[in-house]
Parts: C-alpha cells; structure tokens; sequence
C-alpha cells in the first residue's frame, strides 16, 4: 500500500468534509447543534448542581393563630436545596397546577398543625397527650424525582422542624420513619440522551458516504481514479481513514458542546478513551453501509433516500430515541448496532461501569464484529456492482 | 519497429448491441493517433478498453507491451486517460485536483510541482489555478481535464476528444500542447469527430463506423485515396454521409 496515495486521496475527503455545504452541515454542524438544543432543552446547563424542583404549600393553619411552627417548617422546606417552595392560598389551585405540572408536589399543613407541634414539646414521652393530625402529600406521578424523593424529604423537614439539627436518636413515641435526606444530584433528561447522541450522529455518515460515492460515480471520477495505478485497497483504506477522522471530530465536538452546556459524564480519561474508540468503531459500520447504500443507489438523489433504510432503525431504535419507545420496540432494537454503542455509552457515561465491565466488553465485541462485516460486505459489494 | 498498442480482434457488446465488432489495430511508439468517428461509432468504447475500465467480451489489447487484462497495474503506471466528460472535483481548486492525480501516480513533489507549473502556463490557466474548479468556465474545466490526464508525463496518453466544446483559441492551445507532447516522443491516442483536428495533428486515422473500422492510412494517403480535399469528404466517400449529422 502506497502512503503518497491513500494520504492523497484522505486530503481530499477532508477537504470535501469542509468546503461542501452539505457534508459539513450533516457531520460538523448538525450534531453539534443538536446536542447543543437537547442540552438547552432538556437540562443540561448548569449540570453538575442541583435541579430545582417546585413544591406546593398549602396552609391551613389559621392566620388568627401562633404559627411559628408552620413558619419554621415552611423555612426548614425553602433551605432544602432542591426544592423551590410556592404558597397557594388553597388546596384546589395547588392541585390544578399539580396536573397541569407546573409543580412537582403540594404539600397541605393542616388547621391543627400548631397544636400538635405544641403538644408534642409539652409532653414528649406522653403520646396520649399528643394531637395526631395529617401532613398531607401530593406528589406528580410522572416525575420520577416526585415519586421517590419528595415524601422522605418532607420527613425529614418535619424531623428537623420538631427536633432541631440533631442527629442523635431521641426518646420518643414519635413513629415517624427518619429517612436520609436525598439531596443528591438530580440527572437531568440530557444526561440520559446524551450517550445515544453519539450514536446518533456518527448514524448519519452512511448517507454522506453514499452521497459522495454515487456523486463521484455519476461524474466518472471513480473511473478516472480506476485508470491510475491506485489500488482498491488503497482507495478503500482511503475511505476507512477519512470516515474514522470525520467520526473523530464529530465525536469531540458533541463531547466537548454537550461539555460546554453542562454534562459531565462520569468516568475518567480511560473510560472517554474506550468510548472514543467505540464511536470510531461504529463509524466502520455505517462506511460499510454508506458503501452497500451507494452500490444499491442508481443516482446521488436514491442515495440520500436508500440511506434512510440503514438510517431510521438505527435512530429510533439504537439512539436516545430508543429509550421512549415500548419494550417490544426496544426488544428489536437490539438487532442494530447503535444500540450496542448507546448502551455501552450509558453504562459508561451515566452508570459510570468501568471499562473492563462485561457489558462494555460484550458492547465492544458486539459493535466490532457487526462493524467488521457490515464493511467488508460494504467494500465487496462496491467492488463488485458498484463502481459501474 | 514494434506496436506500442496492439488491439486484436477486439469485439465488445452490450447485450443486443455491438459496440466495436472485431477491432484490429497497431499503433508504434511516439505516434500520434487520430480515432474518428460519429458520435456513437465506438471510439469511447476503445478506449476505455484499451485502459481496462472494460472487459472486452472477445479479444485481446497489449498496451506497452502489457496484456491489459493480465497486467492492469503496469499498464496504468504507463497511461494518463482524458476522459471525454470532465471528471475532477469541484470542491478543490485546479491545482489540488491535479495534484491529486499526480500523488496517486506517486510523482516526486518537487516533479509534481515543477509540472504542474508548466502545464497551467501552456494552457493559461496559472492565474486562475487556486480557484475551486467548481467557478470555472466549461473551457477551462477542459483544460484542467487534460492536465490531469498528462501531469505525471505518462508513455502513453488516451485523450478522448479532449478538444471538444472548447472556444478556437483553447482548442489551438491544445493542438500546441498535444504536438509538444508527440515530440517529445510520446505515443497518443486521440478520439476526436472534428475532421480539422484529426487533420492537424495525427500520423495515422482509424475511421471507425458502427463499431467497425472502415479506414486506416494517414491523413494525406486517405485524401489522395479518395480524392478528397479534406477528411469529411474522405468520411463522406466512405459512408455516404457527413460525420457532424451523426452528432
């Protein structure tokens, strides 16, 4: 294999990479602007520190009352990080803006909530002295934060509301569950889809491939490079080499504009050291498909719509796009590559699985070995019925 | 003195039609060889053969001495081919397109450079040669065209009508360029149904109809043969037909 050649023949991808609208738009462009709109959309700036959540509060407590002890609960709620309190005057307009999400739970302190503070702090060891009464929760049940954390931070609000900051185990009749406070960080809606963005846009060289090589063939310029001493294995090790550049910084720059707007995947220089050469292992894979798409394709326009056959699957059912759709549908999603690459990109990134994990290595093998034949049968289909 | 070219019994066709029937031909060394025809009449088919982009379906062509079926790699390290659309890519300039194609003929750089300097002054083409060839005019992508085919100083050169479309003066620049290149020693195939530039410029014309030749002598010898002031007369005599009506 001649080096002056395929070096040759590398430049001038590259060069069509950035002087051709079209290429730069699909490869550079696009991918980093959709991780940067998924990032805005989806919570991804300002990463790293808590989401906020908005919690209801409801006083019944009349206002003819003491309330010191409402006030200090109230106040004990508005310290807890992740939560951002709202007052409603009643219990009605609170549960509306429950349904309508405007708020993730509504919290109701009742008429008697004074009273029962003040019973408990006049007879501590004598229940029969105390006031029961009902700290009402409502929680959105399509808020997954709501639904597991909102109840034991609330707990613990009250905990802290009648005890104080001590954390030492009081003698008291109090059944009251003392839950640790769940303050951790909240993982935003990006930083689940942010694995199959990888994915997602290395999917879309198959078409900028199959593009490039039936325009080529259309304007007889794999004829006039078949008239040179260049050999198929120099062209296709051309092809391999600029296609794995191109995945290259189409992986850094979604890694480094998903960095710029928040996420912060876990994991250490190994761990983006394995998913990068994961992406770039991949993207072996759609060469092969953009070659298999380009030796079916009669015209650059059939090209672009042949693509989308290798495309769609692989989008919807081995992306982030996957992860919204039913079990089935997921089931069958294991039948194409990219779900290989986002899973092993999830347990990476998000579940932070180290590299020598058995789910990254079967990723790994699996994407490799689907990446290898897809190209071979990519190269010898071109090779055969393709370059007419 | 031996065949540079040698086509033998060259037959290609696809499916019902019979694009060369039964081709012999045997072109020396440094000659200058006009293949004229109509439109149609299987001068593109003969060349892409003798530059095994087609497998011929009966006969054989040894170009440089190499069976072009057997030994297609020798045989292109010893060709340039000018195709008879302009194939280069729009994206880079002049000047990168045949750099392109002096690199995957493995030229030296220092070489490479010096000829692609002297290739773009011959066809006035210096000043406008980092220019993305994609804001070209139809004349000058010609032009490029022929330079990519001769940057790497092939042996042998296959110019399919590497002249045509262009304005008088590019076609005259490109006479010059092709008769400096036949001193030089080279030997040329040069496909072409302008009868004046077969004329000008060959030793010898194949007169191809219907994918057969019909006449082969040099200009001067077909003329006297037929009587004929000029080679559409010749062509004319031959098939009782212009050869610009076929267009």
């Amino acid at each position: 294999m001649n080096f002056q050649r395929v070096s040759a023949l590398v430049k001038k991808d590259l060069k069509r990479l950035v002087r051709e609208p079209a290429a730069l738009f699909m490869i550079i462009l696009f991918p980093a602007m959709l991780t940067l709109v998924f990032g805005l959309g989806f919570g991804a700036i300002g990463g790293g520190q808590s989401t906020t959540y908005q919690i209801g509060v409801v006083n019944r407590v009349p206002v003819t009352q003491n309330t010191s002890w409402t006030q200090f609960f109230v106040g004990n709620l508005s310290r807890v990080e992740v939560l951002k309190i709202q007052s409603y005057s009643d219990n009605e307009t609170a549960q509306s803006d429950l349904i309508q999400g405007k708020i993730s739970s509504a919290i109701v302190i009742p008429e008697d909530f004074e009273q029962s503070c003040d019973s408990y702090w006049k007879a501590p060891t004598d229940p029969s002295q105390w006031i029961n009464t009902t700290l009402e929760v409502y929680v959105d049940s399509g808020s997954m934060f709501a639904t597991q954390a909102i109840q034991p931070i609330v707990q613990q609000t009250l905990i802290t509301t009648i005890y104080g900051q001590q954390n030492k185990p009081l003698a008291t009749p109090i059944q009251i569950s003392n839950p640790s406070l769940i303050q951790a960080k909240a993982i935003s809606t990006f930083e689940y889809f942010a694995p199959g963005l990888f994915a997602f846009a290395s999917i879309f060289l198959t078409m900028i491939i199959a593009q490039s090589f039936t325009l080529d063939r259309e304007a007889g310029l794999l004829r006039r490079i078949n008239v040179t001493p260049t050999t198929a294995t120099e062209f296709m090790s051309s092809q391999v080499i600029s296609n794995m550049l191109s995945a290259s910084v189409q992986a850094a720059l979604v890694f480094l504009m998903a960095y710029a707007v928040g996420y912060r995947p876990k994991g250490d220089a190994t761990t983006l050291a394995v998913a990068f050469i994961l992406i770039l292992i991949f993207s072996l894979c759609n060469v092969g498909f953009g070659l298999i798409t380009a030796t079916l394709a009669k015209s650059s326009g059939a090209a672009t719509g042949i693509a989308f056959i290798f495309i769609m699957p692989q989008m919807f059912l081995g992306t982030f796009v996957g992860s919204a759709l039913s079990a089935t549908a997921q089931l069958i999603g294991k039948f194409v590559p990219s779900y290989y690459v986002t899973d092993a990109l999830t347990s990476l990134f998000l579940r932070g699985a180290p590299v020598s994990s058995p789910t990254i290595l079967f990723d790994l093998a699996v994407v490799s070995a689907v990446s290898a034949v897809t190209l071979l049968v990519g190269i010898l289909l071109f090779k055969k019925y393709g370059k007419a | 003195m031996a065949s540079e070219i040698r086509i033998e019994n060259l037959t290609k066709k696809f499916e019902d039609v019979t694009a060369v029937d039964g081709l012999y031909l045997e072109i020396e060394k440094g000659e200058l060889f006009g293949l004229l025809g109509p439109n149609g009449a299987g001068k593109t088919t003969v060349i892409k053969a003798l530059c095994g982009l087609l497998e011929p379906t009966s006969g054989s062509i040894w170009v440089g001495g190499f069976d072009v079926r057997k030994e297609a790699a020798k045989v292109k390290e010893l060709i340039g081919v000018c195709p008879q659309d302009t194939a280069a890519y729009s994206f880079l300039s002049g000047r990168e397109n045949v750099e392109l194609f002096g690199n995957l003929h493995t030229m030296p750089k220092e070489k490479l450079k010096k000829n692609i300097e002297d290739l773009f002054e011959k066809m006035s083409l210096t000043e406008d040669a980092d220019r993305r060839l994609g804001k070209y005019s139809g004349g000058m992508k010609r032009r490029t065209n022929l330079i990519m085919a001769l940057v790497h100083d092939p042996e042998i050169a296959f110019l399919d009508e590497p002249t045509v479309a262009m304005d008088p003066q590019s076609r005259h620049a490109v006479w010059d360029f092709i008769k400096e290149l036949k001193d030089r020693g080279k030997t040329i195939i040069l496909t072409t149904h302008y009868m004046e530039e077969a004329e000008e410029l060959c030793d010898h014309i194949g007169i191809i109809d219907h994918g057969k030749l019909i006449a082969l002598d040099s200009p001067k010898q077909l003329k006297d043969k037929f009587n004929a002031k000029d080679l559409e007369e010749v062509f004319i005599g031959l098939t009782g037909r212009k050869i610009r009506e076929e267009m």
